[in-house]
């Protein structure tokens, strides 16, 4: 890729909220919060924190806010991701990788559904079983 | 242990965020056999016994974790510094600030490889803290360098914010397409590196 300049890159965001905008419904007012504490980075969660990007952007959903904290105190199951979306429970996520977070976009931000397998934190039995609902 | 040479660089980093900074600097510098990076902060400084005290794993602050008994971000790089011959120091005075540094022999053949920068500075770029950030990168090669360097003002300046997805996507594109650069004259000038 050519070195872009700040200027490139401004017209690059101007573009892409132009194309987007309008049918970004998916992500608003989602939130994903990576562990990136010493322990999350040793177990990946910069893998976790690229596929969200990644196939986020594949969904062509542009709004949700990832965002990062340190430890969790969920050491063992790194790495760990809270996902808020509105109407589902507040969750975290633990080991998590790269095909987790596929499924996370998809059944959990895009479809509302828990990816169950996964749950370590937040939602009682009862609503993991439910699949959230 | 960490993976990659980036990896390091995003925990140390992390301190500094931390640190109530006004601003973090992080110089990444590369020649053809080490590879030397400087995390420089303004933020509260260490007295010297906390100095020592924090390349002790079985020691942390306690501030974020009230009931821990470990902190692994500094033992883990100097770790990996003594297997692998190279290169740490950490200076800070309190209330000015704290200067880590620390390089590698990339010739040595139990150093991590260096990573993937770009994506490691998303992650620094989109941390939620209000200070500004500057990253540094230069290349020396034997027949020239290259270098560039983004401030987190301007990247927010041009992206509105550093926390859409949308927005950290564009980062990552614009953060790839410098380092792109560096390795076309990486390349043209020290094929066999490759």
């Amino acid at each position: 890729m050519a070195k872009m300049t700040l200027e490139d890159l401004r017209k690059l965001r101007e573009k892409k909220q132009n194309e987007l905008n309008k049918r970004d419904i998916n992500g608003k007012d989602c939130q994903v919060i990576i562990g990136m504490g010493t322990c999350g980075i040793a177990a990946g969660a910069k893998v976790v924190l690229d596929t969200f990007l990644k196939v986020l952007d594949e969904h062509k959903i542009t709004n949700v806010a990832v965002t990062q904290t340190g430890c969790m105190g969920l050491c063992y199951v790194e790495p760990t991701v809270e996902v808020l979306v509105p109407g589902m429970p507040d969750t975290i996520y633990g080991k998590v990788d790269a095909d987790t977070v596929r499924k996370i976009v998809v059944q959990h931000i895009i479809d509302k559904k828990l990816v169950a397998d996964h749950v370590y934190d937040r939602p009682s039995a009862d609503i993991i079983k439910n699949g959230g609902r | 242990m960490h993976v990659f040479l980036c990896d390091f660089l995003l925990d140390i980093v992390q301190n500094s965020l931390e640190a109530d900074s006004g601003t973090v600097s992080i110089l990444i510098e590369e020649d053809r056999r080490m590879i030397r990076f400087t995390v420089a902060d303004d933020g509260k400084g260490m007295s010297e016994e906390t100095q020592a005290k924090a390349q002790d794993p079985f020691y942390t602050d306690g501030i974020k974790h009230a009931k821990r008994k470990v902190g692994l971000g500094i033992p883990f790089l100097k770790q990996t510094v003594d297997e692998t011959g190279g290169e740490f120091s950490l200076t800070s005075a309190e209330g000015k600030g704290t200067t880590v540094r620390f390089g590698f022999d990339m010739m040595h053949v139990d150093t991590p490889p260096f990573g993937d920068l770009p994506s490691t500075l998303v992650a620094v770029f989109s941390y939620p803290a209000s200070c500004e950030i500057v990253a540094k990168r230069s290349l020396s090669t034997s027949l020239g360098s290259g270098k560039w360097e983004v401030r987190r003002s301007l990247l927010l300046d041009a992206l509105g914010d550093l926390r859409s997805s949308g927005s950290l996507v564009l980062l990552e594109q614009y953060l790839r397409s410098q380092e792109d650069d560096l390795d076309a004259i990486r390349i043209s000038h020290d094929p066999e590196i490759r």
